[in-house]
């Protein structure tokens, strides 16, 4: 069910960081595609850029130049309130400290994006329904009332992918997601992502371990801010 | 988001952290308090003004020797104003009711076995009790004739007649004034309590000719007539805005009478004329002044309440870092966030209020109970209070909550 729609269209992103006298070039002319549906991996060594490209991707900082077409929409000339509306309408974040907030139980940081939507014409018991089959969904059927503390590192996890699926985004991006976990919850969540995926979720992906992008459909290598190869489902391709 | 949503997300934040929130409202609850017990104070200090004012008797004019005027070669403190100067204005000047001339010297009084010493000994007129507004409880007051007469009797204050006879009836009795002046009671005054710092039930009332011929020491002054100190005269019902004349004009009357009887000029005059409206006036000024300490007093106290919001929100505003990158990630604008910490401000400022209303009407009740002073909740007082609250929460939870708004959504998410 994979179609060629492009979700993102980056092409020369720049981020570039003053430092007194030198500059940081965290981007360093960056282009990148993802289409509807896609699930793609972005790896390269600790300070390479990974992180910045996600932040850009995700409209949490604005690129210093080049341009970044979001579903359609040129999102490099926006300001933070529309950025702000762009995240919580278009865009699902998973975090690798799962970010959830805190002594709050699941379905009310299930619930959050919600609180935000403006254009939402779901009443709140509408939005409690929603999330609550949301957690159902990740696993957490039994857990929807529990707070973060009193939950498994993997089951945090699995709330935080639910809040991002809960505003049915064109894109979830998820940083490094399965860093702070064991082999095996890890797997749970790739599992999950995967599962996910192929009900046609578009996912972009920052990890360090080649195992786990092997799970994807393509992986990005970055090096130094740069695009430094992508490879297709373990074939090489320049 | 909708304003109901804002105020429960701002409400969950506050029960979070139940016992901070408590501690940050305790500023705006001591300031709301301190409002409403200051006004209900001062309040309560006008009303018992009022009340003493009133007490004195009504429409009065008071005329007192001129202190700075003494005419040359007099060398008594009493100024010019003579005895019969108060009969020249009760006949001459219309518009009187009446004119009570007063006289007091400390004196030893002696009943029986019982033995008092300071008594004042009130020398007075026959109109004083109307003028003064006193009522006899048991006998009889002394009529112009036993004054003109010097008649030896004594009407007693009710703290003094118990003092010095206990329960039973002090009619008839004898009181010895000075060691040789015997005077014969005739009657009792009812309970007048304090009016100013006069204490009018621990005297003893007795014709003013008693105290000018026997226990005055400037006999050789009388040659110019009994000197005396003060001369009250009560206008009646004609006098006023709506009479036939104006308390200015009585005044003016007198003054040209007296001027003419002591042979100055209205310039030079060796009396002083003070209505009561002068007093009031006086009285009031004091606790304007004193009211409007009081209003700085609470008003710094709510500043400092106010202070004291904007501390706990700045810290919390910077303990909650992640939870507002947080909220960013999923869509939260500044404006949001802005009202989110806005609004737990305005929570913080208005519960504390409520709870600071609370505190002020009962303190003012205990205060009241405590020291003796009486107390007076002002409705508007309340409102002011807290209307200063709410106004105090905006203003000092603006500056943390603009700040909240501001933070950037990646540093927010990387604050540890
Ligand atoms: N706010 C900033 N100011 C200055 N330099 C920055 C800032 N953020 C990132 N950088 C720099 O940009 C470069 C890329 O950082 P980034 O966080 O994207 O790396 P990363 O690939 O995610 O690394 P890691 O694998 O360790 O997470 C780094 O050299 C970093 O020091
Ligand atoms: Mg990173």
């Amino acid at each position: 069910m994979k179609t060629s729609k492009p979700i993102i269209d980056g092409s020369d992103l720049k981020k570039i960081y003053q430092m007194g006298d030198f500059e940081v070039r965290a981007l360093d002319g960056t282009s990148i595609q993802v289409n509807e549906g896609e699930f793609v991996a972005i790896m390269g060594p600790s300070g390479s850029g990974k992180s910045t490209l996600m932040n850009v991707l995700g409209c949490l900082m604005s690129p210093t130049s080049g341009q970044y077409i979001l579903d359609g929409e040129d999102v490099s000339v926006l300001d933070k309130i529309e950025l702000a509306q762009i995240r919580n309408r278009k865009l699902g974040f998973i975090f690798q400290s799962y970010n959830l907030l805190a002594r709050t139980p699941a379905l009310q940081n299930v619930i959050l994006p919600l609180y935000y939507d403006r254009e939402s014409s779901l009443t709140a018991e509408e939005q409690e329904e929603k999330a609550i089959k949301i957690l159902e969904a990740v696993g957490l059927a039994d857990r929807i009332y529990h707070e973060p503390q009193e939950l498994s590192g993997g089951q945090q996890q699995r709330v935080s992918i639910a809040r991002a699926l809960v505003n049915d985004p064109v894109m979830v991006m998820a940083d490094e997601p399965t860093g702070n976990l064991d082999s095996k919850s890890g797997a749970e969540i790739m599992d999950l992502l995967v599962s996910l995926n192929k009900e046609g979720v578009t996912i972009v992906m920052v990890t360090h371990d080649p195992a786990i992008a092997k799970y994807t459909d393509r992986t990005i290598h970055l090096l130094d801010g740069k695009v430094a190869q992508v490879v297709k489902n373990g074939k090489e391709h320049k | 988001m909708k304003p109901l949503k804002v105020i429960n997300i701002a409400w969950q934040a506050l029960l979070k952290n139940k016992i901070r929130s408590l501690l940050t409202m305790l500023g705006i609850i001591i300031g709301v308090a301190a409002v409403i017990i200051m006004i209900a104070i001062s309040a309560g200090t006008e009303a018992t003004i009022q009340e003493e004012i009133t007490g004195l008797g009504s429409n009065l004019i008071y005329v007192t020797p001129n202190m700075t005027k003494l005419t040359p070669g007099s060398m008594q403190s009493d100024g010019g104003l003579v005895y019969d100067d108060a009969f020249a204005i009760a006949e001459q000047i219309s518009g009187v009711n009446g004119v009570v001339v007063e006289q007091s010297s400390s004196q030893t009084i002696k009943a029986g076995d019982t033995s008092l010493d300071g008594v004042t000994i009130m020398g007075t007129t026959a109109d004083f009790p109307s003028v003064r507004d006193m009522e006899i409880v048991s006998g009889r007051y002394f009529d112009q004739k036993e004054v003109d007469r010097t008649t030896p009797i004594a009407i007693l204050g009710s703290s003094l007649a118990e003092e010095l006879f206990g329960d039973r009836d002090p009619f008839g009795e004898t009181v010895t004034v000075a060691g040789n002046i015997r005077l014969t009671v005739v009657g009792v005054f009812e309970e007048k309590g304090m009016v100013g710092d006069v204490d009018y039930d621990s005297r003893l009332y007795t014709p003013i000719t008693i105290v000018l011929d026997k226990l005055s020491d400037n006999k050789f002054a009388r040659f110019k007539g009994d000197r005396v100190r003060t001369i009250y005269v009560e206008v009646d019902d004609s006098v006023g805005p709506d009479g036939e004349r104006s308390l200015d004009d009585v005044i003016y009357q007198i003054e040209l009478l007296l001027a003419k009887r002591h042979e100055v000029t209205l310039e030079e005059a060796d009396f002083v004329i003070t209505t009561q409206q002068d007093i009031i006036s006086t009285k009031e000024s004091t606790t304007a002044a004193f009211r409007s300490l009081l209003a700085w007093v609470a008003g710094v106290s709510l500043v400092v309440g106010g202070i004291g919001i904007m501390n706990i929100m700045l810290v919390s505003v910077t303990e909650r870092t992640r939870e507002i990158g947080i909220r960013q990630s999923v869509g939260a604008t500044p404006n949001d966030i802005r009202w989110q910490f806005l609004t737990e401000a305005l929570l913080l400022s208005l519960i504390g209020g409520l709870i600071g209303v609370a505190a002020g009407v009962i303190g003012s009740w205990l205060f009241g109970q405590a020291s003796g002073m009486r107390t007076v909740i002002v409705a508007t007082s309340v409102l002011l209070a807290f209307g200063s609250a709410a106004t105090v929460g905006v203003f000092f939870g603006y500056y943390p909550a603009n700040k909240a708004s501001q933070l950037d959504p990646i540093d927010a998410l990387r604050y540890e």
